[in-house]
């Protein structure tokens, strides 16, 4: 039963290969659904919010590993 | 102008084929490179058999975990509120999108090497020839069959189809009727990739694989985030178009950072 264990270590990999860049996403989804109020998430900056967060982890990730490489 | 809800629908679902497609095919081409480094050094027989017995182990997978998924809300199976199976689902899609387009801004920027199919095909059969050394000739099973051979095809057709399967899984729970779209997605990328390996016999180097994994990385990102803003209650701006909307917003983000992170790569290659 090797292969399932490759397949199960593969599946986690399909997600996750930087621990920091993967927890922040999750916390700031968690913070979206737990932390917006319903009556706040039908006003029209949810959404948008919602990806500025995501677009702005991405951006602090890549950055990070770029100065990082130029240490 | 006014959208229709035929015209949203088409949107939606030809966005799903589109991005099944492309993620499907970028594993569809790994899978492949071994399959035919193992066929090529082990005999096609035994090879093409493992690749076989695996697609028809993940088949039904797809065919019944998939219907079950977007059947959730209509028919109450479970107790997991639909909005939760959204948000689950869109996290996942997220941080599988979200890897890939990072890999793959870093990649373009020359900051972490290409992946190289050729290399990879050269890399695997070398292995196996070692491989086959080392055990002396392992006898064929009693008819003929090659287990290293069964094995080494069965298990990277499990491995790489595997997530051909999450692909089209995340892709069809989305909302009712989008298995169909992200299926045929999987399915034509799948035979696109076959198609060209039997008839090229050699690694597809050519398939610009960092490039389809950037596309498909904005694709997924875009579809990953609509969701789980859905299940986290988000009333998107123009509905299910906003998911254009957001392909354009992460392919302006990536297609930015790019310049940016050249830059740093060649300030490493001024210090070495």
């Amino acid at each position: 039963m090797r292969w399932i264990k490759s397949i199960a270590r593969e599946i986690f990999g399909l997600f996750v290969d930087d621990g920091s860049f993967a927890g922040a996403i999750l916390i700031w989804l968690g913070l979206a659904m737990a932390g917006v109020p319903r009556a706040a998430s039908n006003a029209r900056w949810a959404g948008p919010a919602l990806f500025a967060g995501l677009a702005l982890i991405l951006i602090e990730s890549v950055l990070r590993f770029a100065r990082r490489r130029t240490k | 102008m006014v959208i229709g809800l035929g015209q949203l629908e088409a949107t939606r679902m030809g966005t799903t084929l589109v991005a099944s497609f492309l993620a499907s095919l970028v594993e569809c081409v790994e899978a492949l490179t071994v399959v035919l480094a193992v066929g090529s050094v082990r005999g096609w027989r035994s090879a093409l058999a493992g690749a076989a017995a695996a697609l028809a182990l993940l088949a039904p997978i797809v065919a019944t975990v998939g219907p079950a998924l977007t059947r959730i809300p209509l028919h109450g199976l479970t107790r997991i509120p639909f909005h939760m199976v959204q948000l689950v689902v869109g996290a996942m899609i997220v941080l599988f999108g979200m890897r890939w387009l990072r890999k793959a801004i870093l990649r373009a920027a020359g900051l972490i090497a290409m992946h190289d199919e050729v290399a990879a095909f050269a890399q695997r059969a070398a292995a196996i020839r070692e491989a086959e050394a080392s055990v002396a000739q392992l006898p064929k099973g009693a008819h003929g069959w090659d287990k290293i051979a069964f094995g080494a095809a069965f298990n990277v057709t499990m491995i790489e189809g595997a997530e051909v399967v999450f692909i089209v899984i995340a892709f069809g729970a989305g909302g009712a009727g989008l298995l169909l779209p992200a299926s045929l997605g999987a399915a034509a990328a799948a035979l696109v990739v076959a198609g060209s390996g039997f008839a090229l016999h050699r690694p597809l180097a050519r398939i610009p694989e960092n490039t389809l994994k950037f596309l498909a990385g904005v694709v997924l990102c875009a579809f990953g985030t609509f969701w789980a803003g859905e299940g986290a209650g988000v009333a998107w701006p123009d509905g299910d178009l906003a998911i254009v909307w957001l392909i354009a917003a992460y392919l302006g983000v990536a297609l930015a950072l790019m310049p940016l992170c050249r830059a740093s790569a060649h300030a490493v290659l001024a210090e070495d």
